[in-house]
């Protein structure tokens, strides 16, 4: 029985860093770039799901809010810190999606605090037990792969079936090819991060209502896992943001219960190693062409 | 009135001048050639006009519209399409699902439908092959699909940028009896291309540019019959 609820727990972290993963590896595949500053936006989600929640007492309200917020916060960190570099080298973007992930966490510090808020979880159900006891599921747990597969299977059909899910395909492959089809680049990217925060929202307020300690670091290390994620599973792909995410909360959940809970982190990115050493473009990642 | 004016257009990158202030114009039906050696400054006339790059100094009408500051993504909507240098087809997307991105600018159904009919009696290449990957196309064939791409916006005019380039001598060929079918079809040609023999060979008139300037121009088999040209550019 320990064995089934390590590997739920492990299944529902990896859904919450398969939902990060999914706003950079989105981002990365159209915009070509790293938005570091992505965990911090899920940081900026669960003060604001906290904050409403606290004032209303309605978690829905703090839910909305929340995805408001980040994807308003999303589009407009692209506009003023990453649109302005789109000619510049990725090293200059790189630092700049670093900077931003320093000042988003200084603003939640100037604005809430450094002490951390008890975020109250948005999931009214009560554990689910089963086999008399010996198996407890929480029901954050079950909300959240949940929440997992209905994003990604409305991502996947979203790519698939939509104009703008068409026009991000022809943004990612070239740029200069899809304006000659008419797509307006600035506003497919700007889209991209608008998706990419309003997941990140929603991330933050299932990570908050899983580990309910909120602080203005909270998504930080989230976010490097979720990244790590998105790499794992090939970075670019929606799917392998998925599947890679759900590797990585896997793995952690077992290196945790079976090895060492200091260790956890090592292995989880000594696995990481491997995977790209054995298959350097992740695991359904793309090979990479160059062009001639 | 010229269906497409370009006025004295200088184009700079960075502080290298690369288009030196010249002037040509397009009429409806037409098909103009724009010859010159590598490095002419060809490619950087074509993304100019398709609104890639923005001049420095002069103008360019289109349609009687002013479309120099517009962007190009904007520029497809009016009646323009542009087959890119390297036909730049999506890779990693089906031909159908690249001639569909032909067509984004398009929302009416039916008439999308008739643009797929009409390309693929003229590829009928691409109808066999619309589920495979572009990026498993032959040379070719993916020049076809850059081409059929760019008629999916039912495009007054079409610009095209080298579609011969790395081709076996009886695809070019094959390449410029379709650009001659399609401006047959009623559509504007403006034709960038290093082959100069078969470019002239097509054209109704032709521009020779050289180091960003424009050399000389004429009736395109004047040209071809011009012993500078001949020398220079036709190799005899």
């Amino acid at each position: 029985m320990d064995f089934i609820s390590y590997l739920i727990n492990g299944v529902s972290l990896g859904s919450i860093y398969a939902i990060i993963a999914l706003g950079y590896t989105m981002v990365y595949g159209i915009a070509k770039m790293l938005n570091f500053a992505h965990g911090d936006v899920i940081m900026i989600g669960g003060y604001i799901c906290f904050t409403a929640m606290s004032a209303s007492g309605n978690p829905w309200l703090g839910i909305i809010l929340a995805v408001i917020v980040c994807t308003v916060l999303g589009v407009a960190i692209e506009k003023v810190a990453y649109k302005p570099l789109r000619q510049a080298t990725s090293l200059a973007v790189l630092i700049t999606a670093i900077g931003m992930s320093y000042f988003l966490q200084n603003l939640a510090l100037i604005i809430f605090g450094s002490s951390p808020k008890a975020f109250k979880s948005v999931v009214p159900f009560e554990p689910l037990v089963l086999a008399d006891g010996a198996l407890t599921i929480k029901a954050e747990s079950i909300v959240t792969v949940i929440c997992c597969v209905v994003i990604m299977i409305v991502l996947v059909n979203f790519m698939k079936k939509s104009k703008t899910g068409a026009a991000m395909l022809a943004v990612s492959e070239d740029k200069g090819a899809a304006q000659l089809m008419g797509i307006n680049v600035n506003r497919t990217i700007a889209i991209t991060f608008a998706i990419g925060s309003a997941l990140a929202a929603i991330a933050g307020v299932l990570l908050c209502s899983y580990s309910p300690t909120l602080t203005p670091y909270t998504g930080s290390m989230p976010g490097i896992k979720a990244f790590t994620a998105a790499v794992f599973g090939g970075i670019g792909s929606i799917p392998g943001a998925f599947i890679g995410g759900m590797l990585l909360g896997i793995i952690e959940g077992f290196a945790k219960a079976y090895i060492s809970s200091e260790l956890a982190d090592a292995i989880v990115f000594g696995v990481l190693v491997i995977v790209l050493i054995v298959k350097p473009t992740g695991i359904l990642g793309r090979p990479i062409h160059e062009k001639v | 009135m010229a269906l497409l004016e370009v006025k004295d257009i200088e184009v700079y990158y960075g502080v290298i001048k690369a288009i030196k202030g010249i002037s040509f114009e397009v009429n409806e039906g037409e098909v103009i050639a724009l010859i010159g050696a590598n490095g002419a400054g060809k490619t950087t006339t074509l993304h100019t006009i398709s609104g890639l790059i923005t001049p420095k100094v002069g103008s360019i009408v289109f349609d009687g519209k002013d479309i120099t500051k517009v962007p190009a993504h904007s520029i497809v909507s009016l009646g323009m399409a542009h087959v890119p240098e390297g036909r730049r087809v999506f890779s990693q997307l089906s031909v159908y699902d690249n001639l569909k991105l032909g067509a984004f600018t398009r929302s009416d159904k039916d008439e999308i439908d008739k643009s797929f009919k009409y390309v693929y009696e003229r590829f009928p290449r691409l109808e066999e092959r619309k589920k495979q990957l572009a990026g498993t196309l032959s040379g070719g064939e993916q020049q076809m699909l850059a081409m059929g791409r760019a008629l999916m916006s039912r495009p007054k005019i079409v610009l095209m940028d080298e579609p011969s380039m790395g081709l076996s001598p009886i695809l070019v060929s094959e390449i410029f009896d379709i650009i001659k079918t399609i401006s047959d079809g009623g559509t504007t040609v403006l034709l960038v291309e290093q082959n100069a023999k078969k470019a002239l060979e097509i054209a109704d008139r032709a521009y020779v540019l050289e180091t960003g300037t424009i050399s000389m121009s004429g009736k395109a088999s004047d040209l071809a019959n011009d012993e500078g040209i001949k020398k220079a550019y036709l190799g005899e």
